[in-house]
């Protein structure tokens, strides 16, 4: 194993740990989703993405959007450690005041390209983006990040078509499959069907992937940069509370805090493995 | 109905478009499959790299915008008022008003211009619903040469901006010279006994009512509130301080829209007496626009009446 991935492992552990702790801390919050997306969320902010923690607002940046909004916890944790703001901010989320809303602020923390939230729209802001990169001829590139479930908005699929009629080449779309979502898993409330396939339908470069497998992540990365006309779509195979044994697979933990005992079993688990 | 030229406020949208494109680069506009209605299209000839056709798809079209405002552009995302304010109505509140970006919203086919296209079409709750929106300005001109100046006028302000216009001709009210502010009144007569408050297409029928006032010794302010959000409450204020009797004429649901938002400020004063005539809270159907209005008061006869009985309370 490469010298890379080992030290991006390492890190995503302790975006692990720190996520858990302002959930923890904050006594509600999205652990489930923060967790099945954090192998993701390390692989870009510390590896893949152009970006400088002292200059958020540079033009040719590349740029994030958190359609799944409400996995910010992992999304603030990138950015608090990677030094958009002081560390100890990051146990302020949710509280009155705190430039960490519940749901992601752009007007109120750092690196934060777009306000999230609400399913759905994330995507076509990030279609918005690319398109005005495409047409200054800047190089910068556009990633963001999907739930399964939240492909049951039907204005994911506009944006799709959108990214596709404009060659985006320079946007990047990852898929969270983690199969649960809200209620229930994904098959019972809403079955995806294969997502790769129907964002190949839309004509995007496709890839499915283990979403928590870092050299799986970040050689699909660097496939991606391929600047063939097509927009990209990686779908990462994951596994919902990934890493705490509790929260693993199981449907309540997508926005649930855990307690003082819970917390210190999944401290262990992330740092033990179980 | 004043015998003078007519032309309709989507027209003054596009042929503003145009001359803004030229001068700003940042000026984009995104259309959902209805520019040639909108008069987008000589705008989309013109400047191809300041144009996103994403088809139809407002909700998209919406967010696609807000993508854009964050680097820097400036996009007027173009439909009707019916989808403009309700297809992309959560988009427009969480993606453009919550991070408050400098997206414009600009739509035709407003009130019952659209009037043979029935009521899917004709958008007459469109802008009650987005006055609601914080950071949200909210605003319909009354003909050509004010629609032309409030497009610009929204160009050049930094936030979202809800414009409205008409599908079909209306007269003609204002000479070349006049000057508009976004959320300032224009006043087009000055008058002691009563205060007519209208907007966008129908702000012709006050006037003519005026007019008919004057001659029977009942003497008429007339004022433009183009835009209802933010509301002209100095303008309203002086009018509650001048007769104290008003009242408000739009080519909207009466509810929530000029008229409430006038009421607000009476309400709140604790003096002051209102009638509101626009839309009766009843969808519209296919028919001709006069019927339409007819059928809800809308009218030059009514606001006469309904003058004359205010003037003798």
């Amino acid at each position: 194993m490469s010298e890379l991935i080992k030290n991006l492992e390492a890190q995503a552990k302790e975006v692990r740990l720190t996520l858990l702790d302002m959930i923890h801390k904050a006594g509600s919050g999205h652990p489930g989703g923060s967790l099945s997306a954090t192998d993701f969320m390390t692989a870009l902010y510390f590896h893949e993405m152009k970006i400088d923690p002292k200059n958020p607002k540079d033009e040719n940046r590349d740029r994030f959007v958190l359609s799944k909004g409400h996995v910010c916890p992992v999304l603030y944790t990138c950015l608090g450690l990677k030094g958009y703001f002081e560390k100890e901010v990051l146990s302020t989320l949710r509280k009155e005041g705190s430039i960490l809303q519940g749901h992601p602020d752009m007007k109120r923390c750092p690196g934060v390209d777009i306000s999230t939230g609400s399913l759905g729209q994330g995507i076509s802001v990030a279609v918005g983006m690319a398109i005005a990169g495409k047409l200054d001829q800047k190089d910068y590139r556009t990633f963001t990040l999907l739930g399964d479930g939240e492909t049951n908005e039907g204005q994911v699929w506009e944006a799709a078509a959108t990214a596709s009629k404009y060659k985006l080449e320079n946007l990047v779309v990852l898929v969270d499959n983690n199969n649960l979502q809200n209620d229930n898993t994904c098959d019972v409330v809403m079955p995806t069907l294969d997502i790769a396939k129907k964002f190949e339908a839309f004509g995007f470069e496709t890839i499915t992937i283990d979403g928590h497998n870092m050299g799986e992540i970040v050689s699909a990365l660097e496939k991606m940069r391929n600047p063939n006309g097509k927009p990209k779509c990686i779908v990462g195979k994951t596994v919902k509370g990934k890493g705490v044994s509790y929260m693993e697979n199981v449907v309540s933990w997508h926005g649930m805090a855990p307690d003082a005992d819970q917390y210190a079993q999944a401290v262990k688990d992330v740092k033990e493995g179980f | 109905m004043r015998d003078v030229k007519k032309i309709a406020t989507r027209d003054a949208y596009g042929d503003e478009l145009l001359v803004l494109g030229k001068e700003n680069q940042n000026i984009y506009v995104v259309d959902c499959d209805i520019g040639k209605s909108c008069k987008t299209v000589p705008f989309s000839q013109a400047f191809p790299n300041q144009h996103v056709n994403v088809g139809i798809a407002e909700q998209n079209a919406c967010g696609v915008a807000a993508g854009l405002a964050t680097t820097g552009k400036i996009p007027f995302v173009t439909s009707y008022a019916v989808f403009g304010s309700m297809r992309m109505c959560e988009q427009i509140r969480q993606e453009v008003c919550y991070p408050m970006l400098n997206v414009k919203i600009a739509c035709s086919h407003g009130g019952f211009t659209p009037a043979n296209d029935g009521a899917s079409h004709q958008g007459i709750e469109d802008m009650g619903i987005l006055r609601t929106i914080p950071n949200m300005t909210v605003c319909m001109p009354a003909d050509y040469a004010s629609a032309r100046k409030l497009v610009r006028a929204t160009a050049e302000y930094y936030g979202p901006v809800y414009l409205r216009f008409t599908r079909d001709g209306v007269p003609c009210i204002y000479d070349d010279n006049a000057t508009f502010t976004l959320g300032k009144a224009n006043k087009l007569k000055e008058g002691k006994d009563l205060t007519i408050i209208g907007n966008g297409d129908v702000l012709n029928l006050a006037l003519t009512a005026s007019e008919e006032l004057e001659e029977t010794g009942i003497s008429v302010t007339v004022l433009d509130m183009h835009t209802i959000k933010p509301l002209d409450v100095d303008a309203v204020k002086e009018a509650l301080a001048t007769s104290g009797k008003i009242i408000t004429v739009e080519d909207h649901n009466i509810l929530n829209g000029l008229g409430s938002a006038v009421c607000e400020v009476l309400a709140e004063a604790g003096k002051g007496i209102v009638r509101r005539i626009g839309i009766q809270d009843q969808f519209g159907e296919s028919a001709p626009y006069e019927r339409l209005l007819e059928k809800n008061g809308i009218t030059t006869e009514n606001i006469v009446k309904t003058a004359k009985e205010l003037y003798s309370l």
